[in-house]
């Protein structure tokens, strides 16, 4: 089978899913048209980069403020470097932690090493999530702040494809 | 938004089948029509539920990179700096969170170079310290975020 698209269609079709999948009954053979190939070849290297591991999500981008979910926060932590992938790997699997980060340090103007955003309805339920959450693990009494966000100023997903020139040379 | 909207949502984020006729299989089933979830999304999309539906790529395993980054930007400048950088095409998130470091966004961009001439660009546009802070270990990604 060569089922497969040349690498200035490949890019292509690369920025076009970047904007989002076209909603259509047939959206592969709608980005086949727009890239001038087959519908068959697209879905197959849509599949193989699926089959590679290149999607990190399927890419639905939820506005949590417009459903509901108006308290966001970041717990920030400054854990033991000999602790931190323990600590980080217990929250990161928590129920209510959607992502769990380590970051570096940049003393003396920030201290905390581990990151987890939690979203929640209410402010004070995702306070008193946190605060259980650290209870039950132990870690209540490490640095800690919660930042929760006030206001969103941009939110979409990023479009990281090189410019159309590049894909010329 | 309703009970549908919200098993809709639910379900698409465990992805679209990868199939010539996507929506026919998902119709099929969530026992509805295919023209309906389309409209639905469409709706979800024009009343900014959603702000983008499709597979998105995982742009480090293509050899881009990304970074959380913050400023602390001083209050009557705060509207202004926010502007600055909406109009950055590698700003992909802007929030304003309660701290001294007031403004949290993340940097995506097609080379690790690119993010540090990213951050350089906003201190010379700003003349605001970027706090650089990415990440070294992922511990968890939600995947999927119930509504």
């Amino acid at each position: 089978m060569n089922a497969c698209l040349d690498n200035r269609q490949a890019l292509q079709l690369r920025r076009l899913l970047e904007a989002g999948l076209p909603l259509v009954p047939r959206p592969y053979r709608r980005l086949a048209e727009q890239i001038g190939s087959r519908e068959a070849l697209v879905l197959e290297q849509v599949r193989q980069w699926q089959a590679d591991g290149l999607f990190r999500r399927v890419g639905l981008v939820l506005k949590h403020r417009a459903l509901g979910f108006r308290a966001n926060a970041m717990l920030v932590l400054d854990v033991p470097d000999e602790q931190v992938d323990a600590v980080g790997r217990l929250l990161g699997q928590a129920a209510g932690v959607n992502l769990c980060y380590q970051r570096p340090r940049r003393l003396p103007q920030w201290r905390y090493n581990l990151f987890c955003m939690v979203h929640g309805r209410e402010r004070e339920q995702v306070l008193g999530l946190i605060e259980a959450l650290l209870a039950a693990h132990g870690l209540s009494a490490l640095p800690h702040q919660v930042l929760f966000s006030t206001r969103a100023f941009k939110q979409c997903g990023g479009r990281y494809a090189p410019p159309a020139e590049a894909a010329h040379g | 938004m309703d009970e549908f909207d919200r098993a809709l949502i639910n379900r698409l984020q465990h992805g679209l089948p990868l199939v010539r006729q996507p929506w026919e299989a998902l119709a099929e089933e969530l026992g509805s029509m295919s023209e309906t979830l389309r409209a639905r999304v469409q709706a979800l999309l024009d009343d900014g539920v959603l702000t983008r539906f499709g597979p998105m790529f995982d742009i480090e395993r293509l050899g881009g990179a990304f970074t959380l980054a913050a400023l602390a930007v001083p209050e009557a400048r705060f509207d202004e700096v926010a502007a600055q950088l909406a109009a950055m095409p590698e700003v992909a998130h802007n929030y304003r969170r309660e701290h001294p470091w007031n403004m949290w966004f993340v940097l995506g961009c097609a080379t690790p170079q690119g993010i540090a001439e990213t951050v350089a660009r906003i201190e010379a546009r700003t003349g605001l310290a970027v706090l650089n802070l990415p990440k070294e270990e992922t511990y968890h990604v939600g995947l999927h975020f119930p509504v």
